[in-house]
This record gives structure tokens, sequence and C-alpha cells, in this order.
């Protein structure tokens, strides 16, 4: 790849990222407190459609020979700690990484200091990271393992069922969403 | 009547322009993935490259020779790589999104934390500043973010990736429980 397409491609990448993020309401902090307190679901349809859409398009790409999986570590301890501090941050914060970025740049000043509180964060991990990966990072680690091969349920069942699931769940909500502005 | 018509017909074209639908842009996200996969082999993915540009910040901290010895950071040395310029679109695309659609504005106080903890804006930035440690400590444990966890884990059917996104739903929607209560 030319030099220019380095970084002129993922500048573009992450460009349609942040206005597609700012145009699915998921910069503004509202929408996302809001989520958890199961006010507003855009959050879980921006993900669930997301998650449908790009599997079934990436396990046809991976079939044809066209990219390959790029599967996280499953260890196991690690990431459901770091999940649920994950989980807390993200309440207390209004954000995840992504948006948080997004919303910096459409004006909220209070996603800028989070950031910084970010960049403390990553620094508390590098400095505990030597004593994390003797304790906790090799507990229960079970390597790149993917839901199909733990299962023996193959991919495009898991596929249907995901998406059958989201579109009934999607239907129920937008059901009742419209039930509660109609009363 | 007239008038009233034309302004009608004008703030519909204008909630048109600002809200799209959360499962277009889920869609958008999800084929934005096909991209990543199979043109960059790089998928949408946050924290890592936040934790490259965090040791820059981490020199002034913790001074030049504790951020060359740390073994983080020597496993994930500052380089403006594909990671790297990505995060640097986010906030460029939510921008332009935010200023087309006309919703940017400076904000200090989300509503909802508002309603919750009052108008006191070093409230809310020791609340976004804690959180941000929170959730970049969590991110970097469990391996990944909402995006490279959540969503390009997701889809790709990894263990790890469902793990986190169980645990942190879970976690988020106990700890907004707790946060939102009815005093």
């Amino acid at each position: 790849m030319t030099a220019m397409m380095t970084i002129l491609g993922p500048l573009l990448m992450g460009g349609a990222f942040g206005f597609l993020l700012q145009r699915g309401k998921v910069t503004n902090c509202n929408v996302i407190e809001n989520q958890f307190r199961l006010r507003d679901f855009t959050v879980l349809k921006v993900m669930g459609t997301a998650i449908v859409v790009g599997g079934i398009g990436v396990l046809l790409l991976v079939d044809t020979g066209n990219t390959k999986y790029y599967v996280k570590d499953a260890n196991m301890l690690a990431v459901a700690l770091g999940a649920a501090l994950f989980g807390v941050g993200m309440v207390v914060y209004g954000y995840c990484p992504g948006t948080a970025l997004g919303a910096i740049a459409t004006g909220s000043v209070h996603a800028l200091v989070g950031a910084l509180g970010m960049v403390a964060g990553a620094i508390l991990y590098a400095l505990s990271f030597d004593w994390l990966k003797a304790h906790v990072l090799n507990v229960w680690a079970l390597g790149k393992v993917r839901l199909p091969d733990v299962t023996n349920i193959p991919d495009i069942a898991w596929f249907a069922v995901l998406a059958v699931g989201a579109a009934l769940f999607f239907w129920w909500v937008e059901a009742s969403e419209a039930k509660q502005k109609r009363g | 009547m007239t008038t009233i018509t034309e302004s009608y017909v004008r703030e519909a074209k204008r909630a048109a322009r600002i809200d799209w639908s959360p499962y277009l842009v889920g869609a958008g996200i999800g084929l934005l993935s096909w991209i990543a996969f199979a043109v960059f082999g790089d998928p949408l993915g946050v924290t890592t490259a936040y934790s490259r540009v965090a040791s820059l910040f981490a020199v002034p901290a913790i001074g030049p020779e504790a951020v060359a010895q740390n073994s983080y950071w020597k496993s994930m040395p500052l380089k403006w790589d594909y990671g790297v310029w990505f995060l640097v679109g986010i906030p460029a695309g939510a921008f332009l999104s935010a200023v087309m659609s006309g919703t940017w504005r400076l904000e200090l106080v989300p509503d909802v934390w508002k309603e919750r903890f009052g108008p006191s804006i070093a409230k809310r930035f020791v609340g976004a500043f804690l959180g941000g440690i929170v959730i970049m400590y969590g991110a970097r444990l469990a391996g990944g973010c909402t995006s490279g966890h959540g969503i390009s884990g997701g889809l790709q059917l990894a263990v790890s990736s469902w793990l986190f996104l169980a645990v942190m739903f879970g976690t988020g929607l106990g700890i907004s429980a707790l946060m939102f209560r009815k005093r």
C-alpha cells in the first residue's frame, strides 16, 4: 500500500466511523446513559445491527478467502474483570472510548476531561502490567477461540439465531416505543 | 396557516437530517467493518491506539526512562500506524457531522447528569475524569472496548468478546440502577 493510503485510508475509515456515531446520536452522553436506564435503546439498535450486518459480511469474506479472523485472547478472568470495570466507567463517564472522541469534537467539554482520565487509566494499566501478566492475564486463558469452536454450532446457525433474536427484540422495542408515544 | 405548514415541513426535513435511523447507522458500521477486514486487515477498534498515544502523556508524568523501560509500552510502542490515524479520523468525522446537522454545541454538564447530580461543573468534571480512568483501565485489562470487543469481536463470534458484552452490559445496568435510584 502506498504511503498516502496508509494515512488517508485509516483517516477516512475513522472519519466515516465518527460521522456515523454522531448521526446515530451515540456521541450524546444522555443517549448512552438512558440506554443503561432502559429508557432509550439507540445504543443496542446500533450495536446489534452492526454485529449482524458486519458479521454476515465478514463470514462471507473469510469463507471466500478475502480476509481472516482477528480474534482476541479469551483470558476469561481478565476479560470479565475488565468488562465489569468498563461497565462502571461507561455509566459514570457516560461514553465509551470511541464515542468520547466523537463527543469532544461536537463540543462536550466534560468528554475531554474524561479523555484525560482515560490517559491516566492507560498509564496506570501500563504501570501495573507486569503484576497483571503474572497473576490475572493467564487465569482461564482459552486462547483465540470462537463460539462455533466451543459449541460445535456452525457460524451460519449462530448468525441465524442472532439475526432473528435481534429482529424480534427490535420489533418489540419499536412497538413499545410507539405505544409510549401514543399514550 | 401557510407559515405553520412551511415551518412543519422545514422541521421534518431538519429532523431527518439530524437523526439517522439507528438501524441505518448500525448497518453502515457493519459495512465499514467489511472494508476494515478485507481492505485493511485491521478491525475497527479504539483503545489499543489510545494506549500507544497515552505513552506520550506518560513521559512528563513518570519520566522518559520509566516509559522506555515499561514492559507494556515495549510491546505497544508509540507509532503512527493504522489505529492512530483511525483515532484522528473519529473526531474529524463527528465534527463534520455535527456542523452539517447543526447539532454542534458546548456541553459542560449533560442533562441526565444535571437532573440527578445538579448543575455543578466541578462535580461533573470529577465524575468524568474518574469514570475515564476506570473505563480505560477496564478496556486494557479486557483487551478491547465497545468497538474492538463489542462490534469487531462480537461480529466474529469471539468467546472473549461475547463475555465482554454480557459482563459490560450487566455491570452497567447494575451501576446505573444504583446511580440513578430514586431517593
